[in-house]
C-alpha cells in the first residue's frame, strides 16, 4: 500500500517590542521571577487590556513578508481556559479575524521548488512558565503577555524534509524583517507540528496526531520521520490510528504517548468586550510595505546575478539579516564580492562561533572588513599577514593604520624587490642549476629565502614571477 | 450630622466659611453610620483611620473654595477597587482582598479631594437585583427596613437616603444604579458606555458595565459625573469625546423638548402605581413646556433574555480569574490543582454567581454559541436600532424605571426568574450603552417610586436638563425617610 | 415540556467552569437554569438574518497603545497579597497533567 502524509504546522514566533501586547510591562528576559509584571499581567480584579500598536505593526509586517493578505478589521477573541500558567484563565487571541492569511513560502527540497501555503498568522498574548517539584509547581508571570504570532501552514506539507525545508524559510524570512530572533533554542521560536497518514487516493485525511517537545528543526524531522513510520505500519497491519499526544524522546528518536486526545477542548472562544477593533488603513499597510526589508530571496537573487557569487555563498550570507546588511555594506564600501563571501562564511562565522556572539555585538565593521579584502587584493598585504590584521579588526582597530603601525605593508615594489631576489639568486647556485634542469620546487625554497630575508613582508607572488623572470634570463 | 436637607454645595459652603473642618465633617459622618447603619446594613467596610488620615490631609492643605468635592465624605460600592482598603465585590473569594491600585473614578474622586469613608454592600459580583445576594450582610431599605433597597447598588443607594453620606458611587449593568435609586427615593445616573472609565471596576458584564454617582439631587449628580468622567489611557472602551459642564443645563427647562415614552414599557405588568407615577411625570413636563407622545421600542420583550445571555457569558469569563491562586480567598486542605480551583470556587461563590457563571458557560460552548451567545448579539443589534429610531424625532425617553417599588427581603430571591423580569426596564439602556437616570418622581403606598430618563449617546446634558426641571417643579426630591423604624 | 439542559449538562457546564454542584443540589440548579435557558430560547422568535452581532457599544475604533515599556514597580506588592509564593514565585500545588495550551 502507498502511503500519502500530510503535516502541518503551527509556528509560534515571540515578538520583539519594547512592551507586552496588552499591558506596558517590558519584554525582557532572564530576570527575576515576576520582576516585569504588573496587575494587568497578573489577571487583577479590575483590570483591562490595551492593545500595543508595535505589536500590530510587527505583525502586519510579517504577514507581508509572507505574502499574506492583511487583514482590514481584525479584533481579539477570549480563549477561556484554566491553567497556573494563564492568570485571567483566557488568553487574548484572534480567531475570528487573524491579522493576516492566505500567504506562502517557497522551498526548496532536493532541487524541487515548492510553494508551501500559510492558512492564516494571528497575534495573541504568551502565558507565564510553570516549573515543576515532587509538592509544588512555580509561576512565574514574567512571559505572560509576551507578544506572539501564530503561524498557521495550510496542509501542503508532505515530507518531514518539507516540514524542515518550510521552518528554514519561515524562519529566515521573519528573521529578515526584524520583528523576531527566531531562535528555537531560545524559546523566540516554537514550533507544533501534526502529522496524518492516508492510502494513497484516498479523500479524507488519515487521523492526526500531534507532537511536542521538538526543540529543533532537526528533531522536528527526526520526530516526523519517526511519527510517518509508525502511523504507516500501524495502518499496514490494519490498526488504527488514535487522536494522540505524542512527545518525542531525543535520546531514542521516537515519540512516546502523552495524553490521549478525548473530543476537542471547549474554549468557548467570544469577541473580547474590552478592546476596540481595529481598523487597518491602506495607508498604513503601504507605509509597513515600504518598511520591509528586502526579502532573502530577493537578495540571494541578486547575489548571484549581480554579484556572482555561489547560490551556497548566498544561501550562507542570507542565514541572517544581520550578515546580508554586513555583505551589503562591504560591497558599498568596495570589497570584491567572493572574497567578501569567504570572509564572512569563514573566518567572521568562526570568530562568532568561538566567542558565541552575534555579528551586530561584535566589533567587527564592514568598512573595515571591507578594506581589509582590498589590501589583500592589491597585494598591500599576504595572506598570511591577513590573519593578524582580522584579529586586530575583531578589537575594533582600522586595519590600513594597523597594518601601517606594525609595519605590515607588503613589500611588492620591484625595484626594491629586485636587489633581493638579485642577491639570493646570487647566494644559491646550485638552486638555480637545478630550476634549470627542470625542478620547479627550488622556486618555493628561493621564495622562502627571500621571506626569510624580508621578514615574511616580500609579496610571494610578486617575488615568484621576479625568481623565474631572474633565473630564465 | 446626617445629610437630610443637605447638597454638596450646602455641605461645601459650611467647610469654605470653617462652621465645621474635614475632619469634624467626616468624624460626624462616621459617628452617623455607626448608629444608623445598625438598621440599614449598608457598609461592608467602614474606614475610619483611612478617612480621618484624609480629612486631616485635606485640613492641612485647605479647602479648595472652587471645588464642591473639596473635604466630602463619599462612599464607593465594593466592586470598585480602593487601594490599601478591603474591597470584596460582597464575595467570600474576596473576603480580605486589599487591592494595590485605585479605579480611576475613585482617584479622580480622591484627587479632588473627597474622603472615602467606607465601602457599600452590594450583591455578590453585582449580580442581582436586590442586594440579598451578598455574602455578608442584607442592607434595609431605610424607608422601609423590611424592605429591600434593591440592587445591585443597594448599599449605595440605602447610604445616600438614610443620610448616612451626600454621594456615592455605584455601578450599572442591568439597572443596577437606576433601581436601587428608584427603591430609595434618590438620584441616580449610569452615564453613556466608555464615558466613565471601566480601570478598577471589578468586571461583570464588560459590554454593559458603567460606574455612576448616586446622591440626593440631580445637580449634585451632574457635579460628581464632571469629576469622574473623560476618557482613561488605561481603558481603551473609554470615549475621548469632550466631557462637558454636565451642570451648565441643570436650569434651562424642557421648552420644546420631545419626550416619548415607550409603549411596550408601559405594558410590562406594572403596578398600578408605577405606571400613574410616569404619567404624573409626563403631565408635568407637558406643563413645563416639552411634549410628550407615544414611541415603540419593538424588540423591547426579548431584552431579558439578549442581556442574560451576554451578560452571564462576559461574567463566565471575567470569572474565571478567581481561584485563590494569585489573590484573595484559597481553600484549605486541596489535595491537588484541581481541588484547589474547584474547592475555592465552589466555597467562595455564592448560589446567583455559580448560576450566572453556568448559564454563560452554557450560552458560550460549542454547538450553543450561535443559538445563544450570537443570536443575543443580533437581537442586541436590533434593540440598538430600535431606540436610534426613536431619537431621529424624539430628544429623550421618559420611563418607568422598576416594574414595582421596594419589595419585602426574602419574596424573590429564591426565584431567579422573577428576579430576571424585573430588570426588563433597565436593561435595553445598558444594551444600547445609553445614558440613563431615575430621579424620585412620586411614592406607592409610602415607598418611593422613580421614574427613567434615557438619552441619545454622550448626550447626558439632556437627562440633566429634564431631570433637573422636574425636580426644581416638584419636591419629591425633598422626602426623606423617617428613621430608626418603620415608615 | 421539553428539557432545555439536562443534569448530565449541568454537571458538564460545572466542570468546564471549575465549580463543583453537590448531588443534592444538582435538581435544584438544573430546574432554575432549564426555566432561564426557556426563555432564552424565545430569541429564535426573532428574525435575525444578516443583522450583524453587537459585541460593543464602545464609541472607540483602532485605538492602540504606543510600544513604550513602563515599570509600575507593583513586585513586591503582588507577591505579599498572593497565598502562597516562595522566592518570588507564586507556588500551587504541582502541576501533574501538561494540559497547558502555550508551552
Amino acid at each position: 500500500m502507498n502511503f500519502e502524509t500530510t503535516i502541518g504546522l503551527e509556528v509560534h514566533v515571540e515578538l520583539k517590542t519594547n512592551s507586552k501586547i496588552f499591558s506596558p510591562s517590558p519584554v525582557e528576559f532572564g530576570d527575576e521571577p515576576n520582576s516585569n509584571t504588573n496587575v494587568i499581567d497578573w489577571g487583577y480584579p479590575g483590570v483591562l487590556p490595551t492593545t500595543n500598536k508595535g505589536v500590530v505593526h510587527d505583525g502586519i509586517m510579517a504577514g507581508l513578508a509572507l505574502h499574506a493578505q492583511i487583514e482590514r478589521h481584525p479584533h481579539f477573541d477570549r480563549k477561556n481556559y484554566f491553567y497556573p500558567d494563564n492568570p485571567k484563565a483566557y488568553q487574548i487571541t484572534q480567531s475570528e479575524t487573524p491579522i493576516a492569511h492566505d500567504g506562502w513560502v517557497e522551498i526548496d527540497v532536493d532541487g524541487k521548488k515548492k510553494k508551501i501555503g500559510i492558512a492564516e498568522m494571528h497575534i495573541e498574548e504568551d502565558a507565564g512558565k510553570n516549573s515543576h517539584a515532587s509538592e509544588y509547581s512555580y509561576v512565574d508571570l514574567n512571559r505572560q503577555g509576551t507578544p506572539l504570532i501564530e503561524i498557521v501552514s495550510k496542509p501542503d506539507i508532505s515530507s518531514p524534509d518539507e516540514a524542515y525545508a518550510y521552518l528554514e524559510q519561515l524562519r529566515q524570512v521573519i528573521q529578515f524583517t526584524g520583528v523576531s530572533d527566531v531562535k528555537m533554542e531560545q524559546g523566540s521560536m516554537r514550533v507544533d507540528v501534526n502529522i496524518s497518514v492516508r492510502p494513497v487516493g484516498q479523500q479524507e485525511y488519515g487521523t492526526k496526531t500531534e507532537l511536542k517537545n521538538l526543540n529543533s528543526f532537526t528533531y522536528v524531522k527526526k520526530g516526523l520521520a519517526f511519527e510517518e513510520a509508525r502511523h504507516q505500519r500501524v495502518l499496514m497491519s490494519g490498526g488504527k490510528i488514535a487522536q494522540e499526544t505524542r512527545r518525542f524522546d531525543e535520546s531514542t528518536g521516537q515519540t512516546i504517548l502523552m495524553r490521549t486526545k478525548e473530543g476537542s477542548d471547549d474554549y468557548r472562544y467570544f469577541p473580547e468586550p474590552d478592546l476596540p477593533v481595529l481598523n487597518i488603513s491602506q495607508d498604513w499597510i503601504d507605509e509597513i510595505q515600504s518598511e520591509l526589508p528586502e526579502a532573502p530571496a530577493k537578495r540571494r537573487e541578486r547575489y548571484v546575478n549581480e554579484l556572482g557569487i555561489t547560490d551556497y555563498d548566498a544561501m550562507v550570507i542570507t542565514q541572517t539579516k544581520e550578515m546580508s546588511d554586513f555583505f551589503d555594506k562591504m560591497i558599498a564600501a568596495g570589497a570584491d564580492a567572493k572574497l567578501a563571501a569567504n570572509y564572512l562564511q569563514g573566518d567572521v562565522n568562526a570568530y562568532m562561533n568561538d566567542n558565541q556572539v552575534e555579528l551586530q555585538d561584535t566589533k567587527i565593521t564592514p568598512e573595515h572588513l571591507a578594506t581589509m579584502i582590498k589590501l589583500i587584493s592589491d597585494g598591500t598585504i599576504s595572506s598570511k599577514m591577513a590573519k593578524k590584521v582580522f584579529k586586530a579588526i575583531t578589537n575594533g582597530e582600522e586595519p590600513k593604520k594597523f597594518v601601517e603601525d606594525k609595519g605590515m605593508v607588503q613589500l611588492s615594489d620591484p625595484a626594491k624587490l629586485q636587489p633581493i631576489v638579485d642577491e639570493v639568486v646570487a647566494a644559491n647556485p646550485q638552486s638555480v642549476e637545478d630550476f634549470h634542469n627542470g625542478k620547479d620546487r627550488v622556486i618555493g625554497f628561493l621564495v622562502g629565502q627571500i621571506m626569510k630575508q624580508t621578514h615574511g613582508k616580500a609579496n610571494p607572488q610578486v617575488i615568484n614571477k621576479m625568481l623565474k623572470d631572474s633565473m630564465s634570463k | 450630622m446626617n445629610y437630610f436637607d443637605q447638597s454638596l454645595s450646602s455641605i461645601h459652603k459650611q467647610l469654605v466659611n470653617k462652621e465645621i473642618s474635614a475632619k469634624n465633617l467626616t468624624q460626624q459622618t462616621l459617628d452617623n453610620i455607626k448608629s444608623v447603619d445598625n438598621d440599614i446594613n449598608a457598609f461592608i467596610t467602614v474606614d475610619d483611620e483611612g478617612a480621618l488620615k484624609k480629612a486631616a490631609d485635606v485640613d492641612a492643605k485647605g479647602i479648595d473654595a472652587d471645588n464642591l468635592l473639596s473635604g466630602m465624605p463619599i462612599a464607593i460600592k465594593d466592586n470598585m477597587v480602593t487601594k490599601g482598603l478591603t474591597t470584596t465585590a460582597a464575595s467570600k473569594i474576596l473576603e480580605n482582598f486589599k487591592p494595590i491600585y485605585d479605579a480611576t473614578a475613585v482617584d479622580k474622586l480622591n484627587k479632588l479631594g473627597t474622603i472615602t469613608v467606607g465601602k457599600t454592600n452590594m450583591d455578590e459580583f453585582a449580580m442581582g437585583g436586590s442586594t440579598e445576594n451578598s455574602a455578608f450582610k442584607i442592607t434595609h431599605n431605610p424607608w422601609d427596613t423590611t424592605k429591600v433597597p434593591g440592587g445591585s447598588s443597594g448599599g449605595s443607594a440605602a447610604a445616600v437616603a438614610a443620610g448616612e453620606v451626600i454621594a456615592a458611587l455605584g455601578s450599572d449593568t442591568g439597572g443596577s444604579i437606576r433601581q436601587p435609586a428608584s427603591f430609595n427615593g434618590v438620584v441616580g445616573m449610569k452615564p453613556t458606555y466608555g464615558r466613565v472609565s471601566r480601570w478598577g471596576l471589578i468586571a461583570f458584564g464588560s459590554s454593559l458595565d458603567q460606574i455612576g454617582p448616586i446622591t440626593r439631587n440631580v445637580s449634585d449628580n451632574a457635579t460628581i459625573m464632571n469629576a469622574i468622567a473623560g476618557h482613561d489611557e488605561h481603558d481603551l472602551t473609554s470615549s475621548t469625546k469632550e466631557v462637558p459642564d454636565f451642570t451648565s443645563t441643570l436650569n434651562k427647562g424642557v421648552k420644546g423638548m420631545k419626550i416619548g415614552i415607550p409603549t411596550e414599557f408601559m405594558a410590562q405588568g406594572l403596578d398600578d402605581d408605577i405606571k400613574q407615577t410616569v404619567l404624573d411625570t409626563a403631565e408635568t413636563f407637558k406643563k413645563l413646556g416639552a411634549t410628550v407622545e407615544e414611541v415603540s421600542l419593538p424588540h423591547t420583550k426579548y431584552g431579558v433574555a439578549a442581556y442574560y445571555i451576554i451578560s452571564s457569558s462576559e461574567a463566565s469569563s471575567n470569572l474565571q480569574r478567581f481561584d485563590g491562586i494569585r489573590y484573595g480567598r484559597r481553600a484549605k486542605d486541596v489535595k491537588d490543582l484541581e481541588d484547589l480551583y474547584v474547592k475555592s470556587r465552589s466555597e467562595g461563590f455564592g448560589d446567583e454567581v455559580k448560576r450566572r457563571i453556568m448559564l454563560g458557560t452554557f450560552s458560550l460552548s460549542a454547538g450553543f454559541y450561535d443559538a445563544y451567545f450570537k443570536k443575543a448579539a443580533q437581537v442586541r443589534t436590533l434593540m440598538i436600532n430600535d431606540f436610534t429610531n426613536v431619537f431621529k424625532d424624539y430628544d429623550l425617553i421618559l420611563a418607568p424605571t422598576a416594574p414595582t417599588p421596594a419589595y419585602g427581603i426574602g419574596e424573590d430571591v429564591s426565584d431567579p426568574m422573577t428576579m430576571y423580569m424585573n430588570d426588563v426596564l433597565t436593561l435595553p439602556v445598558n444594551l444600547a450603552g445609553l445614558p440613563g437616570m431615575s430621579i424620585p418622581a412620586g411614592f406607592s403606598k409610602g415607598l418611593p417610586v422613580g421614574v427613567q430618563l434615557i438619552g441619545r449617546p454622550y448626550d447626558e446634558l439632556t437627562v440633566y436638563q429634564a431631570g433637573s426641571a422636574f425636580e426644581q417643579e416638584t419636591n419629591f426630591a425633598k422626602q426623606t425617610p423617617k428613621m430608626g423604624g418603620n415608615n | 415540556m421539553t428539557e432545555k439542559i439536562s443534569e448530565d449538562q449541568v454537571k458538564h457546564v460545572a466542570e468546564l467552569a471549575k465549580l463543583k454542584i453537590a448531588d443534592d443540589q444538582l435538581p435544584y440548579f438544573t430546574t432554575q437554569l432549564d426555566q432561564i435557558i426557556g426563555l432564552f430560547e424565545t430569541l429564535s422568535e426573532v428574525d435575525t438574518d444578516g443583522v450583524e452581532p453587537t459585541s460593543s457599544v464602545t464609541d472607540q475604533i483602532n485605538v492602540m497603545r504606543d510600544d513604550i515599556a513602563e515599570d509600575w514597580h507593583q513586585r513586591q506588592a503582588l507577591l505579599d497579597n498572593a497565598p502562597d509564593t516562595a522566592d518570588g514565585y507564586i507556588r500551587v500545588p504541582t502541576i501533574i497533567d501538561e494540559s497547558g495550551d502555550n508551552e
